[in-house]
């Protein structure tokens, strides 16, 4: 049956295949010049210059983290080009003016971005090798005060904001790939509901690295003022290269009182072959700042892709009251690398914060869940329940779980379960003396086992979600 | 019930099987028609669980000599799925808990899979739930198993109901019954018992392990077969089985002991 197992976890990358699209690159190499180009390129303020040049700055006396339960060779930063963008167009104001080699790579994706737009009800950010070329919906969301466009976009249209929010989560001195995202990051998405304001539909941006060598380092900041909510989509997809790509992205959320951010990720960008050849480094940092009273933000992740996936997307609970979640499944397979969980910091009163994560390791790779629950001294009352559970398939894979819990108040609850399963061979047969085979069995079972989260997510990812973790695992169990 | 002429349904012969390169099955020799009942009886160890689990195609079991025909075809050369859509069904002594995992979306795989391989109609959801619903009854099964993970936290006595509500959904030509009994109360005994009683009829056949001559008091053998150090020491009639209530094993292993020491 091993085979059998083998087989489903090893189809090859289906969304592997080059756009054919002329880039503007910028030469390799990294110094102080390569973001004065960039942020001329952009025609940005002085102040948001000013913002990079810190950085750069500071990331220049950091060191590249090595505490990761992860393994890859040192990274040449100055291999790296900076800058790459379709060719200048005149801002398209329909879908019909998309350049159509673009579209039918959506399409190729399974992501016919007009008919997501139109049936679901999504209003799509595309965000194609660091700039935004089209962005719909955004007069009806325009009309209800809400501002979703490119990060660069709203630099040039709402500069206050930007700059009020900007490296507020995330400061640009956090860790060293922060730093490096706060000094060259190229574009990304921005998103503001004011104060009151309910999104009237999920926000949607799908990303994707295009250009080979071309390091991502996208930047998404969402806020939300008092009273206001917005769910926020994030699918990913990378085509099939031989070189490794890093990929540095930062996001931040900020609730204000009584606001709601739901965050969403699939995450599948390329993961190598089945040798570990290639495959994107994926080292991202994700926060959320519960800010105001009463607040929640909710991070929901499907992590599938990447040769190294090392993010840990976070809740500062600051406001009394408020609520932090977060829900993830990662599969690992092959000789993949995920280093991934979360951080609830609980500094207001009856703070509460929740975690499930999944991890699912098959072939020789190695999952780990790594997470830091903090109470504070001023944390009355504060609550979290965490729930870590592994499943193993095959006998050369790894799972590791490493709970950091810092606990300062004594009216603290925190509560942690972890398990470990296998797929069994008990298992496998008894859906075989059902008739049923081993690639149904196997999907049937992940499914069941990630149910916790996937019902976290919006209607349309779970069904995407639950194809990916198929074809996944193809071959995998046995 | 016996049926004059009927054609065989399951030939095993000359069987040799083993488990960690430890011989439990030696040369095991049965065969079973249509419409028949037969208990395989046995102390424990002597590869009763073994041998049904070897029909049925665990890859724990390494089979080391011997075939076995199933309709006349090569059951040993099938995949346990194939054996399960050809008509073999195993009901577990220890069904497993598939956590997270749909009682009612297994069910429908299942019965799909099978439905498909016969070439006959498969069930959307809603058909197929009135179909579980009306087959729940027979069992006196709540529907809220439906909503339940695949046996897990169910009582010993729910899995064995499980159990055979799946055969009497997937209506096998072969039923392989694990010690169904044990576990079970006397209602459930009754139940389940009555189940299979219902399920049984002149196109299939039910095989039951069993350690006790209770069960047989509910499901009426027309065979019933000793086993004993992995293969077959006497076949008998179902007063056999009271006989064994009786006197237990040693006779008839002593016996067969001496009769092989003659040969």
């Amino acid at each position: 049956m091993s085979a059998v197992l083998q087989n489903l976890v090893n189809q090859p990358y289906k969304h592997g295949f080059v756009t054919d699209i002329e880039s503007e690159v910028a030469d390799k190499g990294l110094s102080e010049d390569t973001i004065r180009l960039i942020s001329a390129k952009k025609n940005e303020p002085g102040w948001l210059l000013e913002f990079r040049l810190k950085a750069f700055r500071h990331w220049l006396t950091m060191t590249e983290p090595e505490w990761a339960n992860v393994k890859y060779p040192k990274i040449d930063f100055q291999a790296i080009s900076y800058y790459a963008a379709p060719r200048p167009k005149a801002k398209l104001k329909s879908m019909e003016e998309v350049d159509p080699e673009l579209l039918r790579t959506f399409e190729k994706l399974g992501v016919p971005m007009h008919e997501r737009a139109a049936l679901a009800g999504v209003a799509v950010d595309v965000i194609f090798d660091s700039v935004s070329v089209t962005t719909t919906y955004k007069a009806k969301l325009a009309e209800v005060g809400i501002i979703f466009g490119s990060i660069s976009e709203a630099v040039q249209t709402h500069p206050d904001l930007v700059r009020q929010y900007l490296g507020s989560v995330v400061p640009s001195a956090d860790n060293y790939y922060a730093a490096l995202n706060s000094a060259v990051f190229t574009d990304g998405s921005f998103c503001f509901i004011p104060k009151g304001v309910k999104c009237p539909m999920d926000l949607s941006t799908y990303f994707r690295i295009n250009t080979q060598d071309t390091g991502q380092f996208e930047r998404t900041l969402i806020v939300a003022e008092e009273g206001a909510s917005v769910s926020y989509l994030e699918g990913c997809t990378a085509p099939q290269f031989d070189t490794n790509q890093l990929h540095a992205a930062v996001v931040e959320l900020v609730a204000l009182d009584n606001a709601d951010i739901k965050y969403s990720t699939v995450q599948n960008w390329y993961a190598g072959d089945e040798n570990g050849i290639g495959g994107i480094y994926n080292f991202v940092t994700k926060r959320g700042l519960c800010r105001g009273v009463n607040s929640r933000i909710s991070w929901t992740q499907v992590e599938t892709g990447s040769a190294i996936t090392w993010k840990y997307p976070s809740c500062i609970l600051l406001g009394d009251n408020s609520v932090g979640e977060f829900y993830s499944v990662a599969v690992t397979n092959h000789h993949q690398q995920a280093d991934t969980g979360t951080k609830m910091i609980h500094i207001g009163k009856n703070t509460r914060s929740t975690i499930v994560s999944k991890g699912i390791s098959a072939g020789q790779s190695s999952n780990s869940y790594r997470g830091l629950v903090k109470v504070m001294p001023g944390a009355l009352g504060a609550r979290n329940y965490s729930q870590c559970d592994s499943m193993l398939v095959g006998v050369k894979c790894s799972a590791n779980t490493f709970p950091y819990i810092q606990v300062r108040n004594p009216t603290a609850q925190v509560e942690h379960e972890a398990s470990t399963s296998k797929i069994g061979e008990d298992q496998m047969f008894y859906f075989a003396q059902r008739g049923i085979g081993a690639e149904e069995a196997v999907s049937m079972i992940i499914n069941g086992f990630c149910k916790d989260v996937f019902q976290q997510l919006p209607m349309e990812f779970a069904v995407e979600a639950t194809k990916l973790l198929g074809f996944k695992l193809e071959g995998s169990v046995g | 019930m016996i049926i004059p002429n009927s054609p065989a349904l399951l030939e095993v012969r000359g069987l040799c099987a083993s488990v960690n390169a430890v011989d439990i099955l030696k040369d095991l020799n049965f065969s079973v028609k249509r419409g028949e009942v037969h208990a395989i009886m046995g102390p424990n160890g002597s590869g009763k669980s073994t041998f049904a689990k070897v029909l049925a195609g665990h890859t724990a079991y390494q089979v080391t000599g011997g075939e076995v025909l199933f309709d006349g075809k090569n059951l040993l050369a099938l995949a346990p799925e194939q054996r399960a859509r050809a008509g073999v069904f195993l009901a577990f002594q220890y069904p497993i808990e598939i956590p997270g995992v749909g009682n009612s979306q297994f069910l429908r795989l299942a019965y799909n899979t099978v439905q498909a391989e016969r070439g006959q109609e498969e069930l959307d959801p809603l058909e197929f739930d009135d179909l579980v619903r009306e087959k729940m009854k027979l069992l006196e099964m709540s529907p809220e198993f439906l909503q339940r993970s695949v046996n897990e936290g169910f009582s010993g006595g729910e899995k064995k109901r499980n159990e055979i509500l799946q055969m009497a959904l997937l209506e096998p030509s072969l039923a392989i019954l694990d010690e169904t009994d044990s576990g079970l109360d006397i209602d459930a005994l009754r139940v389940v018992s009555q189940g299979v009683n219902h399920l049984a009829n002149k196109d299939n056949a039910i095989v039951l392990v069993t350690h006790y001559q209770r069960l047989l008091n509910y499901i009426v053998p027309d065979y019933v077969h000793v086993m004993s150090a992995g293969r077959i020491i006497r076949t008998g009639g179902k007063e056999l089985a009271l006989e064994l209530e009786e006197r237990g094993y040693d006779w008839i292993e002593n016996e067969a002991e001496a009769a092989g020491a003659v040969a």
